[in-house]
């Protein structure tokens, strides 16, 4: 394999040094971007186009965990067996759920936050260094240590009500079927807002002020300012913050193995975990596989629609 | 009555500053707070905000192995040091790859721009869980399991996508007319990309930076399956022991977590001077 | 052009870098074998390591590479270290539970012949149930553990008992009493959270009310009336204030902490929880912890059930597609032989039955301060340990009991219907 690839480098590095027809600005342009967009595509299609196929593959297999175990060809049937199965539906409504409200909290929070830091009030340089810390806590550890909080027993959050008086008695948080996911929500809000925020500001801080003044000059309030002028303009940074958010809300795994393991009563199980499971403990990879292939096709959509709605290129001022 | 107005909304800004700090520290101070507390102490009635008797015993079993009761901390330093090592060169590569990538997608119309977009875009899609097992069985038979190189390789494949999209949105931003006029001083493509485009966008490389770096320094799923051995391990991974099937050392854990949460925060206030909003004006004007 | 030049280099040379990672030269001289097994089980880390270097050195042609991991990652740590060849591991520890599943897989080899008649007769019958399938041995076994009833002497005594519970009824009763002196608010705590660990607990109260888990011919058993019971009962002890609710997302860690903190007074674990309770760092009930039979129902009493826990253990098997399985082989009884697990046994108790009789008895007891409680309350539990279902789906099925307890437990389900749905998830899974 090793020399193989070499060769086939070498000899089209090769063709093309020494074919050097006269091109026109174009064509130069277009050879230039495509050699600055090469080295990134060897690396992610040499890594992920393989499994991404083979998971392809397999989707259309009963594919059970094992050594020498038979694969047989199921057509859609995985596909045909997850649509016609309850858990599956349900899965798909809390991973929603979780989807919409993780990706308004962050938007909402991490623009006012970064709008925050963007009037530089006093302390504004320790606000922008301070997100980075929920960030930077280790999802394991942030996980823990919510779980931590919200314990029923010694959680801080009883800890707190209580001696605020507004509860009695400590709550059993996680065991509360229609309280788990919010808290988990929460906690995984926390601890990823901080990226959308910081995305958002230094998009702020690179808008132009002028215009912002002229429009402050013309009448225009602070909330005008905001709306008309600045969020326009930071399309790019909320299309590329949106998609970020959507598709990884709408994947989330790990927090919720570590708060809550899936409970109580698979009240926090999300597609992803879902496939994790089919794929790990059931020993069922072709069911995993088509899981995997749905999840990519539900997230792709997403990201299609926030590039139809927001994308628009080369906007100029 | 201008500086009134002024005065006015910096005091209402401060007040909202408050909750946005609340929201940020509180549940980190509790981390901070139970690191320096023993594990019978955490666990008291109403609960002891600040530990009675604060002792350094979970640090000091990181920090100073051998006198460790458990050996859970002490692998955690070297897994520490093998996360900053993996993460700063995915950060370093990515950066440099990306952008390139990046400014070709935003700048340069060709044929194939749009679909590569997409392409890239849509290989972020699959969840990592299905990945694994093939990706495993061509690590295994490249020898690569337990070598940090993998996981470099793997996190790149991860990253990139995202860096170029973050990149891309950022380079999009600075104005065209900039570009169009280091053209007619004579630069070439990538004159303008490092000269004009990059020094514009440095807030948002360092957003994009801090991003790909902590990517790469949580992740734990490949980091577990592909590294287990005491050399090789990322620090998710050593964390993660501290759950013993039988018995957690939460509070060793949160001494670890503490410990794991730094370096990206001190990598944070090294670059935090980047971030200088006043730049692009100046690049406007001028 | 000459930028074009620096890209072009930049770009060859990554790329020969990732072609040419793959193409060193392969590994020669003694045989290496790796060995997977689970952190902070039995013997320390350091203490394994220990042993493998002494292996080591009495075995200069084998080098031994232990990897320590959390028991939640075991599992997948195999399945994925099996999808390459050769394995990632030559040899496991595995759960009493994954057996059936692994031999279905084909992970596992067949070791029967390998087993010598001392090591059949001498090591406890019970232990070989967890690697035994159809005749044939499939691994050696190393921890044997059951889950074991625990209780607060004090509270107990404060309460007005002077002995611990016979049935779960009497449990109810002593447990009220402790509630109504305010020693506890909530008197008992369980670890019914959705994982592993709410199937074992049910192993207990099932068993110990004289049900099954299946039928003779194999058919889910759990949702008959036997069943129902348990489950109602255990929904019953939370609407009564005597669980604590955090139960229905506690483990077995959440549970060692609620009762080393002295807010239970009855808590049911694994052995590991008695020697934590008399820690000073981690318990405040330090001496305060007692052990004692696990009750059973007294309907299961009336039908001759003396006993009934919940069997825990590992063991170590060798991979099926291992190039190596007589040095593994060699290894593993090195680390399972008598000599080995004397020498450790302050840590975990060995599985020669010859340690626990007459003078070796004495010597064990005497190798660690909580053996002379926990090595005559081993004997007496062990015996009445259950298995789990020993069927290859059981991840699957284990899956479906733990939501549908969960869903009696939350009010979401009737017991009845919970159980019921869990059984035809189980038949359909059969199939």
């Amino acid at each position: 394999m090793c020399r193989s690839t070499l060769l086939f480098i070498i000899m089209s590095v090769i063709t093309n040094i020494f074919s050097k027809k006269r091109r026109t600005l174009r064509q130069q342009d277009a050879r230039i971007a495509l050699w600055l967009v090469a080295p990134s595509l060897v690396v992610i299609l040499g890594v992920t186009l393989w499994p991404i196929f083979s998971s392809f593959i397999l989707s259309f297999f009963h594919a059970p965990a094992g050594i020498n175990q038979a694969r047989t060809f199921v057509g859609l049937g995985n596909y045909i067996e997850m649509l016609n199965d309850q858990g599956f539906w349900e899965t798909i409504g809390r991973t929603l759920y979780f989807t919409v409200a993780s990706v308004v909290l962050n938007l909402t929070l991490g623009l006012l936050v970064a709008q925050l830091i963007q009037s530089h009030p006093w302390g504004w340089k320790f606000i922008r260094f301070s997100l980075i810390i929920p960030w930077a806590v280790p999802t394991i550890v942030n996980g823990a240590m919510w779980r931590w909080i919200y314990s029923g027993d010694f959680g801080a959050l009883n800890g707190v009500l209580m001696q605020f008086g507004l509860i009695r008695h400590y709550i059993p948080w996680l065991t509360l079927p229609n309280l788990a996911m919010p808290l988990v929500i929460l906690a995984d809000t926390w601890h990823t807002m901080p990226l959308i925020a910081l995305i958002l500001q230094a998009a702020l801080a690179a808008l132009p002020e002028e215009l912002d003044e002229a429009a402050a000059v013309d009448g225009a309030n602070a909330w005008q300012r905001f709306v008309k002028i600045r969020l326009p303009l930071l399309r790019p940074a909320i299309l590329v913050a949106l998609i970020i958010r959507t598709v990884e809300a709408f994947r989330v795994f790990d927090i919720v193995y570590i708060i809550t393991s899936g409970g109580p009563a698979s009240k926090t199980i999300t597609i992803t975990f879902l496939t994790y499971l089919y794929s790990f403990p059931y020993g069922k990879q072709g069911t995993g596989a088509a899981l995997s292939i749905m999840i990519s096709i539900v997230t792709m959509i997403f990201a299609i629609a926030y590039i139809r709605i927001l994308y628009r290129p080369e906007e100029n001022q | 009555m201008r500086h009134h107005r002024r005065l006015f909304r910096k005091i209402v800004l401060f007040f909202f500053s408050i909750p946005v700090l609340l929201f940020i520290f509180s549940p980190i101070l509790w981390l901070f707070l139970a690191s320096f507390s023993t594990q019978v102490e955490l666990f008291t009635i109403p609960p002891h905000w600040i530990p009675h008797h604060p002792t350094l015993q979970n640090y000091l079993d990181i920090f100073f192995p051998n006198l460790a009761a458990s050996t859970v901390p002490r692998t955690f330093a070297i897994s520490l040091l093998n996360s900053i090592k993996i993460a700063s060169v995915v950060t370093i590569i990515c950066i440099f790859f990306g952008s390139l990538a990046a400014y070709a997608l935003v700048r340069i119309p060709f044929k194939f721009n749009r679909s590569i977009q997409l392409g890239i875009l849509a290989t972020r899609m699959i969840p990592e869980v299905s990945l694994i097992l093939p990706l495993f069985i061509i690590a295994s038979s490249l020898q690569l399991i337990n070598k940090p190189i993998v996981l470099i390789i793997t996190y790149m494949s991860f990253a990139l996508p995202y860096a170029i999209w973050m990149m891309a949105a950022f380079f999009q931003t600075v104005p065209v007319e900039l570009e169009e006029a280091a053209r007619l001083d004579g630069c070439s493509r990538l004159g303008i990309l490092f000269r004009v485009v990059m020094p514009i966008s440095v807030p948002g490389l360092v957003s994009t930076a801090m991003f790909v770096f902590l990517l790469a320094w949580d992740e734990f799923f490949y980091a577990l399956i592909f590294t287990s051995t005491l050399a090789s391990k990322t620090a998710p991974v050593a964390i993660a022991e501290f759950v013993g099937r039988y018995s957690v050392n939460i509070t060793g854990m949160m001494a670890a977590g503490v410990l794991a949460a730094l370096p990206p925060m001190i990598l944070a206030f090294i670059f935090q001077r980047y971030i200088v909003s006043g730049m692009t004006a100046g690049a406007v004007k001028g | 052009m000459r930028t074009m030049n620096k890209i072009l280099v930049g770009v060859i040379t990554l790329i020969l870098v990732f072609s040419l990672v793959g193409c060193g030269p392969k590994n020669t001289g003694p045989v290496t074998i790796h060995i997977l097994t689970q952190d902070q089980a039995g013997m320390k880390p350091a203490e394994i390591d220990q042993i493998a270097r002494d292996f080591e050195a009495a075995n200069p042609d084998i080098k031994v590479v232990m990897e320590y991991v959390g028991y939640d990652y075991i599992h997948d740590k195999i399945v994925t270290g099996m999808a390459a060849n050769p394995p990632a591991y030559d040899a496991s520890m595995i759960d009493v539970i994954w057996p059936d599943e692994f031999i279905k897989n084909g992970y596992l080899l067949d070791v029967t012949d390998r087993v010598t008649p001392e090591m059949k007769s001498g090591i406890f019958p019970a232990s070989w149930n967890g690697v035994t399938r159809n005749g044939k041995v499939y691994g050696m076994p190393w921890l044997m553990d059951t889950k074991y009833f625990m209780y607060n002497q004090e509270m107990l005594t404060a309460a007005g008992f002077n002995a611990p519970p016979k049935t779960w009824e009497e449990l109810l009763t002593q447990a009220a009493a402790i509630k109504a002196k305010k020693l506890a608010e909530f008197p008992i705590v369980w670890s019914w959270n959705q994982k592993e660990g709410v199937v074992c607990d049910f192993t207990v109260l099932l068993y110990g009310n004289g049900g099954t888990f299946l039928d003779a011919s194999g058919k889910p058993a759990f949702n008959n009336e036997k069943g129902v019971e348990v489950l109602t009962w255990m929904k019953q002890t939370i609407d009564d204030g005597l669980t604590n609710p955090t139960s229905i997302s506690a483990d077995e860690m959440a549970v060692e902490t609620d009762f080393l903190a002295g807010k239970s007074a009855f808590a049911v674990n694994w052995l590991f929880q008695y020697a934590d309770s008399n820690k000073a760092d981690m318990s405040q009930i330090v001496g305060k912890a007692a052990l004692a039979a696990m009750p059973v129902f007294a309907a299961g009493s009336a039908a001759g059930i003396k006993g009934s826990s919940v069997d825990g253990s590992s063991s170590f098997a060798i991979m099926a597609t291992t190039p190596y399985p007589d040095q593994v082989w060699k290894f593993l009884t090195y680390l399972t032989s008598n000599e080995v697990q004397i020498k450790f046994s302050a840590e975990m108790l060995p599985i020669w039955q010859a340690d626990f009789q007459g003078s070796a008895l004495t010597t064990l007891i005497a190798a660690n301060p909580t053996n002379p409680i926990t090595v005559p309350a081993f004997l007496a539990q062990f015996p009445y340990a259950n298995e789990r279902p020993t069927v290859p789906y059981y991840n699957e099925a284990s899956a479906a009991l733990q939501l549908a307890i969960q869903e009696a437990l939350t009010n979401l389900k009737t017991p009845q219907q919970a159980l019921d749905e869990a059984a035809a998830k189980w038949v359909e899974l059969a199939k």
